[in-house]
């Protein structure tokens, strides 16, 4: 039975398209056919983060529109062959999507995949709730500060509302995916601590993805940070997040880089 | 820098206070998402009461003041009223009419 899983978060840059690129190509790792799909119509990015800007022909749109066949616009991975891509449209909007289109485009999607992972636009208009409706579990991604746990907040609130589950009066099942965290700020007091943050929202807990250098350049050279470096800290705390996305009851722990004493002692000083 | 400041450093346990922030406000903004909307309860509230006393005196908006507050066993509605010192005075086509 395929699921549908959306990636969001109410507020924009704290990492969806990062999140998810990572644990899909994470998914796929683990054997399961998985399909990324581009909602933010107009401002599409995943397409980049994936390495697959250039192979670009049509899109979720078109798809949508019936001006293309879904198997027209799906682009395979080159890197793993049971993950795939269904981009956005660069030129259009979000008013381009409709309510029903969508609906066909994903039950198609779920007879393909195993998951399907919706990678939901920024804010809570039109185009976020088109990426929710049909989800049957969200991550919703947070960064350790007040604005972006306020949105998140916003945006359970949406999940439990505005959802074709909610609509029946199911759930979805949801979880909290901490991003951009640096547990020595955490520790010092200086940012929102991981309990203080599901204190708050009151959702159970994927992962914790730290601060890194890593997922910058993991999106220079165009590879979800899971295939870039599988050994690199982020990409081990994403590998986590999907582990405990497939049931597995892991301890949670923020990866940290493995220092040897002279890095310790100065490597604080090469940012 | 000078030399004071490496003895006295400012604090820098932010997170506290971000966090009793956050609570206060989403404590706030849940209680108006669930329960039936009540900005936009409030928001009606204040349009129709300003209809009313328009049509006996000039009043300006933001002298009605209508707010709604919520605990857990007792619910407030508060309006505020502030009167324009010449409120004695009706409007023209009132005073026709008496």
């Amino acid at each position: 039975m395929a699921k549908v899983l959306v990636v969001t978060s109410g507020k924009g840059g704290v990492g969806k398209t990062t999140s998810t690129a990572a644990l899909g190509a994470g998914l796929a790792q683990t054997g399961k056919k998985v399909v990324v799909v581009d909602f933010d119509v107009g401002l599409r990015n995943l397409d980049l983060i994936m390495g697959a800007e250039r192979r670009v022909v049509y899109d979720l749109i078109n798809v949508v529109q019936g001006d293309a066949k879904l198997s027209q616009a799906l682009i395979r991975d080159k890197r793993l062959e049971t993950l795939t891509l269904l981009p956005a449209s660069q030129t259009r909007d979000k008013d381009a999507l409709s309510s029903e289109g969508v609906a066909r485009v994903m039950e198609e999607l779920r007879e393909k995949f195993d998951w399907v992972i919706c990678d939901s636009p920024a804010g809570i208009e039109r185009g976020a709730q088109l990426a929710m409706y049909h989800a049957d579990t969200a991550v919703v991604v947070t960064n350790p500060e007040i604005s972006s746990v306020r949105d998140s907040d916003r945006i359970i609130g949406l999940l439990d509302s505005k959802t074709a589950r909610a609509e029946k009066g199911d759930r979805v099942d949801k979880h909290l995916l901490l991003t951009r965290y640096d547990p020595a700020r955490a520790k010092r007091g200086e940012m929102l601590k991981t309990e203080d943050i599901l204190e708050i929202l009151s959702i159970p807990l994927l992962g914790i993805i730290p601060e890194s250098q890593d997922v910058l350049r993991a999106s220079n050279l165009g590879a979800p940070v899971t295939l870039a470096d599988p050994a690199c800290p982020p990409a081990r705390a994403y590998t986590d997040a999907v582990r405990r996305l497939l049931g597995e009851k892991l301890a949670m722990a923020v990866p940290g880089d493995k220092k040897g004493l002279f890095n310790k002692l100065f490597g604080r000083r090469v940012a | 820098m000078s030399l004071l400041n490496l003895f006295y450093r400012r604090p820098t346990t932010s997170a506290p206070v971000a966090r009793e922030r956050l609570q206060i406000l989403l404590a706030h903004e849940r209680g108006a998402g669930s329960s039936g909307n009540h900005s936009q309860l409030v928001a009606v509230l204040q349009e129709e009461i300003l209809a009313v006393i328009a049509r006996h005196m000039q009043i300006d908006r933001d002298k009605v003041v209508v707010k709604l507050d919520r605990a857990e066993d007792v619910s407030m509605l508060e309006i505020d009223i502030e009167m324009p010192p010449q409120a004695g005075e009706m409007l023209p086509q009132i005073r026709a009419q008496a």
